[in-house]
């Protein structure tokens, strides 16, 4: 073998041994929970309420609250953040300001969670007198995934061809009804990925909703944005961390539920996209 | 420089179908563009362009690339607006009305200018609602009076009869040639006066070009045309007069006959006859 060969197969082993570093690990995780946590979960595990302190029964609760938070998330998230997107891409000015926006964007989809957390009780559970409840806590998750959306919307919008666009305006359409009846249509399916994928980070943050919206237990469900409400990662903290006799297969169970949740996003994101690529060819 | 100034004989009062705002016995030129300079920045793109572009008849405009055709189509649709740092001055008038204007709604003038791009450039939507964007964006909601305005300029287009058993396709599927053919029926939906084409052809084979070609023929009863084209032979079978543009100037303008056969300029001679650069 000569030496070129050589140091090419030396250096394609190095990468296949970096991917593995980053793969197995990962792989692991999801065996182990997948074996230990599957006995846990059937049909009354995910449909009951917790029983006896919540050693027994099921965790409904917090799959619904887990729900009812998301879909408060999507509610604040989404249409700020492609009104935003559609501000940034389209009207605001090319110039210093601007680009400080967007930096400050990127830099806010890197503050870490707790800081998100701590940021929500302070204006909404406690100056906006909202309290530790779905609305604060929806809230405070959709500035957690604003910037991802915002990026992920953006992205898209730009990636729509100007021809289009040149089209539309040359049929004397104004520049919103452009944007709205030919770049939006366009860009949705890489909009509807970044915002699965935002949800999905949403489902399963545990330091934004744990002074805002979550319960340590709660017998009954919310039932209005006002209420606090028990959410799937905050309950496997709590039975994970908290409660030092909790049964391990319900803290199996209730980390494997959350596993597949966020799984299940992620993969619909990753359907989405491949199906929308291909059917679209410009 | 030379420039040829046309007195278009053309009797409009005819042709001029219910597009026009104007007085249809009026015989003077669709479009008057004086001392049109522009810029892209310190790029002199256009120098002192003068032309009269004769109503209802086909006007090309011919040079290599770069020279400003399509810059010049684009500022009298205006655009040329939406580039950054562009400088245009000079008076372009549309029916005798300057279109720059301040009181000019840019809309407006776009809905009266229509323009055919040079790569098809249909909305990744169904060939139905590819032509019924432009009336609807104008604010027509009336289902059947859409379907009328949808099917008429399709078979204006010379489109209908391969595209009316599939309407609610995707306008992607079509071909290259129907796509560019579904452009121009788009177009003509929103009813323009005048039509430009840049280089409409250029991605098409020679069926599909032969199509749209007498497409244009049967188009300038009732529109004005101006196409721009790198075709010689096209530009000579289809217009009825040709500009030619050199390096931001107009060289030369006349009837299409007398350009062809009998240049004023040795510049437009040896580009016609191929002889050029």
């Amino acid at each position: 073998m000569n030496p070129k060969a050589r140091s090419e197969k030396l250096a394609f082993a190095l990468m296949f041994l970096c991917s593995l570093v980053v793969i197995v690990p990962a792989l692991i995780v999801v065996a182990i929970l997948v074996v230990r946590g599957i006995s846990a979960i059937n049909w009354s595990f995910l449909t009951q309420m917790p029983k006896n302190g919540m050693r027994d029964g099921g965790i409904m609760p917090a799959i619904v609250g887990t729900m009812y938070l998301l879909i408060g998330t999507l509610v604040f998230a989404v249409p700020t953040g492609i009104l935003a997107a559609i501000y940034l891409s389209e009207y605001a000015p090319k110039n210093r300001i601007t680009q400080a926006i967007r930096l400050a964007i990127v830099n806010l989809a890197g503050v870490p969670s707790i800081v998100y957390g701590l940021f929500g009780y302070g204006l909404f559970v406690i100056l906006l007198h909202f309290g530790k409840s779905v609305l604060a806590g929806s809230l405070t998750l959709a500035l957690l995934i604003l910037p991802v959306v915002i990026a992920a919307a953006e992205e898209a919008l730009l990636s729509v061809p100007k021809s289009f666009r040149d089209g539309s305006l040359a049929l004397g359409a104004t520049k919103w009804q452009t944007i709205w009846r030919v770049v939006l249509p366009s860009a949705t399916p890489g909009i509807i990925t970044g915002v699965i994928l935002g949800l999905g980070r949403a489902a399963g943050e545990t330091a934004p909703i744990m002074f805002t919206a979550a319960a340590f237990y709660k017998p009954n469900l919310p039932k209005s944005p006002l209420d606090d409400c028990m959410a799937l990662p905050y309950h496997l903290y709590v039975v994970a961390c908290e409660m030092f006799d909790s049964p391990p297969n319900l803290q199996w169970g209730t980390a494997l539920t959350l596993l597949g949740l966020v799984l299940c996003m992620n993969l619909a994101a990753t359907l989405l996209r491949a199906k929308f690529r291909r059917s679209k060819n410009w | 420089m030379s420039i040829t100034r046309i007195a278009p004989n053309i009797d409009s009062s005819e042709n001029n179908g219910s597009n026009s705002l104007v007085d249809s016995t009026c015989q003077c030129s669709k479009i008057e563009v004086e001392k049109l300079n522009v810029h892209y920045g310190r790029f002199l793109a256009l120098r002192d362009i003068n032309i009269s572009i004769p109503r209802c008849a086909v006007t090309a405009l011919i040079g290599p690339s770069g020279c400003g055709k399509s810059t010049f189509l684009r500022c009298i649709n205006r655009m040329n607006d939406l580039i950054p740092d562009t400088t245009i001055s000079g008076k372009i008038l549309l029916d005798g009305k300057n279109i720059y204007d301040p009181d000019v709604d840019v809309v407006v003038l776009r809905k009266r200018v229509g323009m055919v791009f040079q790569q098809p450039n249909p909305f990744p939507k169904s060939v139905f609602d590819n032509v019924a964007y432009g009336p609807r964006i104008h604010g027509v909601k009336n289902k059947s009076e859409l379907a009328q305005i949808v099917e008429e300029s399709l078979r204006r287009a010379a489109l209908w009869d391969e595209v009316k058993d599939s309407l609610h396709k995707s306008a992607l599927q079509l071909s290259g040639g129907q796509q560019q053919r579904l452009c121009i029926a788009r177009v003509l939906a929103v009813q323009p006066e005048v039509l430009f084409m840049d280089e409409p052809c250029s991605s098409l084979d020679p069926i599909s070009t032969a199509r749209i070609e007498d497409l244009i023929h049967s188009l300038k009863e009732l529109y004005t045309i101006i196409i721009v084209t790198h075709n010689m032979q096209q530009a000579s079978r289809v217009s009825d007069y040709t500009g030619f543009f050199l390096m931001g100037e107009l060289i030369e303008f006349g009837e299409s006959a007398q350009v062809f056969t009998r240049p004023k300029d040795k510049r437009t001679e040896d580009y016609v006859t191929g002889r050029f650069g």
